[in-house]
């Protein structure tokens, strides 16, 4: 599914530059839940957002289901990200004027889709986080943990390959990450493939699979008993 | 391009992103609005001043000129100066026979008489006429009829008032015409009522007959005013320095002296007019336009604001899949959206006020301005320019939105 080989990246810093990125190698099968793990700075994020196509490498490879990633354009990036990626951020990353059911059908909307059609799937993916009740509501009106529940169902509408989630459950408190993780997991059950970056171990141990990072290289790979996160909730 | 202004998304998108922040979309929209208003409110006043000139001059034949006698202010041929000049009524086939270019030379007397009926009396100014007077100076006659060549043959004691005259000597709503008036203790019918059209010169209020005028205030030959018409393609300036310089030679005034005859050439003042009017277009448009240009700018100062605030927005939207192009192109639409229903409010609040202004200075005889309006024409033109200018500025935010990287967009806080 995902496939990466002696990956780069540095960031310039006045004069010198930052060496982010020292030769990553990383493959992920599809129904893969990985966590990527590591401290501020061992370049977990900038490896998420390369994966996400919202930065590039200097140097390397990547391979998304087979196809090649390099060299895109904004615009083919922006297709790409579309029909391949989702995302869950930390701060979920709502638009704060659009209700719960827009926000989750604007995937849907740069895909083209008619409206009627785009707020039918929308409600679908809304009634899987359970939140047929708040279609109609604000992110202002609604939790953290609904809120990043919609921000899920954005990232599920347009039927992924791959979702991604930096640090989703990084805003929420313990009882709230755990009720999105369980749903995280179930959504891994039925077959997603699921990259997550975090800190946190009991988070990490939720996954089925650890990668850990440390000043730009993989120290780290090991498959893990997942933690089931219903036991919690 | 066409298909995604129709569709119902795009609208949404905008009038989701302008009511999210109604009292910046309001300030933007302040601006254009303003521009509009002037533009359309100056535009149609322009306009209503002109419609008053043109209505003004429309019964005069504008290559006419008028000549009446003054008094010398320099020495010649023997005469002291303060000679008041008298003008004489062979002077007439004189300037028709030596000048070229006369079409039409016709005199008048003037005089201040005191006229009255029953217990009503006024002063007014009285002409006495040829019947051609109407040709060249078209009388709107509310009843009755002008002076014609029986009246000049008999010397009969008719006369023709102005409305103003009939105002002061009769009741309202009275019929005026056979009625009897006394001018100076003799009596005159009348025999028309005339509207009054101004375009400078001392008010004329009544007309009678040139030869009852002659008889009745004794004035041998003498003429008081001379209207001359030029040819139709003849300079009427030309015309009126050479009549004037005949004049000169006949009465023996010094060629220097431009005191001892008076009088203006319609041509002229028609033209300076017609100057004026243009002028006051040239203005109105520019300042119009200019006013327009700052309230576009205004326009995108603020969205290159909205949407530096909203550089995460659109972050999470080329996350989400939007293409650069897509985002400028939602950008653009929302300036032209915002620069047209500014517009629009501009236009309809500018033809408000030019009705307001119809309705407290066009109204009447004396109104400042007629029919102020502005041409369909004119309010397309103005939105063209606004359209135009909306997506002009549009494209600065536009492009501002999508120099940030995606990934930078979405840090931002």
């Amino acid at each position: 599914m995902l496939k990466i080989h002696q990956l780069h990246k540095s960031y310039p810093i006045g004069d010198s530059s930052l060496h982010v990125l020292k030769g990553i190698d990383l493959s992920v099968k599809e129904g893969e839940m990985v966590a990527i793990m590591g401290s501020s700075g061992s370049g977990k994020s900038t490896l998420l957002n390369i994966i996400g196509m919202l930065d590039e490498a200097d140097e390397g490879e990547y391979i998304l289901d087979g196809l090649p990633i390099k060299d895109l354009t904004e615009k083919k990036a922006a297709v790409y990200r579309n029909k391949f990626l989702g995302f869950i951020f930390q701060s979920f990353n709502l638009i704060n004027y659009k209700t719960a059911l827009e926000n989750v059908a604007l995937p849907l909307y740069y895909q083209g889709m008619k409206r009627a059609e785009r707020q039918e799937l929308a409600m679908f993916h809304l009634e899987k986080v359970g939140l047929t009740d708040w279609a109609k509501h604000l992110p202002k009106e609604l939790s953290g943990g609904q809120n990043q529940r919609v921000a899920i169902a954005r990232a599920l509408a347009a039927n992924p390959k791959l979702l991604l989630a930096d640090e989703p459950t990084g805003a929420l408190d313990t009882k709230t990450s755990y009720e999105i993780m369980a749903f995280i997991q179930q959504l891994n059950d039925e077959g997603k493939t699921i990259l997550m970056v975090t800190h946190e171990e009991d988070i990490a141990n939720m996954c089925k699979r650890i990668v850990r990072l440390r000043d730009g290289i993989i120290m780290e790979d090991t498959k893990v008993t997942q933690v089931r996160a219903e036991q919690y909730v | 391009m066409i298909k995604f202004l129709l569709e119902k998304d795009t609208w949404q998108e905008v009038f989701d992103s302008l009511s999210k922040n109604k009292l910046r979309s309001i300030l933007t929209m302040v601006g254009v609005w303003w521009g509009i208003l002037l533009l359309i409110g100056l535009l149609g006043s322009a306009k209503g001043v002109e419609n008053n000139f043109n209505t003004r001059f429309q019964n005069y034949a504008t290559n006419s000129l008028f000549i009446f006698s003054g008094t010398t202010t320099i020495p010649f041929k023997g005469y002291q100066e303060g000679r008041r000049i008298k003008l004489k009524l062979d002077d007439v086939e004189k300037i028709k026979k030596n000048v070229i270019g006369v079409e039409y030379v016709l005199p008048s007397l003037r005089g201040q008489i005191t006229a009255s009926r029953k217990t009503l009396s006024g002063g007014f100014g009285l002409n006495g006429e040829f019947p051609f007077r109407d040709a060249l100076a078209k009388k709107n006659l509310l009843w009755g009829r002008y002076i014609n060549q029986n009246d000049i043959n008999d010397r009969k004691k008719v006369i023709v008032i102005s409305e103003d005259v009939y105002k002061q000597l009769f009741e309202k709503g009275e019929y005026p015409i056979g009625k009897l008036i006394k001018v100076d203790n003799l009596n005159f019918i009348v025999i028309g009522v005339f509207e009054v059209v101004n375009v400078g010169g001392p008010p004329i209020e009544a007309d009678m007959p040139f030869t009852t005028f002659q008889q009745v205030y004794n004035r041998g030959n003498d003429i008081d005013v001379l209207t001359i018409t030029g040819d139709a393609d003849f300079d009427i300036n030309q015309l009126d320095a050479d009549v004037k310089l005949l004049l000169k030679n006949i009465h023996d005034i010094h060629p220097d002296d431009n005191r001892a005859l008076n009088g203006f050439n319609l041509g002229d003042r028609f033209e300076q007019l017609t100057g004026f009017i243009v002028g006051m277009q040239f203005l109105t448009w520019f300042v119009g336009i200019a006013t327009l240009i700052a309230g576009v700018f205004a326009i995108g100062g603020i969205l290159l604001i909205s949407v530096k605030e909203r550089t995460k927005e659109i972050g999470i939207r080329r996350a989400l899949g939007a293409t650069p192009y897509l985002v400028k192109r939602q950008i653009i639409v929302e300036a032209v959206a915002i620069s047209l229903i500014s517009g629009l409010l501009g236009i309809i609040s500018g033809g408000l006020i030019l009705i307001l202004v119809n309705k407290f200075v066009g109204q009447g005889e004396d109104a400042f301005m007629r029919n102020p309006s502005v041409s369909i024409g004119m309010v397309f033109f103005a939105l063209l320019i606004v359209i135009l200018l909306g997506t002009l500025i549009g494209l600065i935010p536009a492009f501002k939105a999508t120099s940030v990287k995606p990934i930078d967009a979405l840090r931002e806080e």
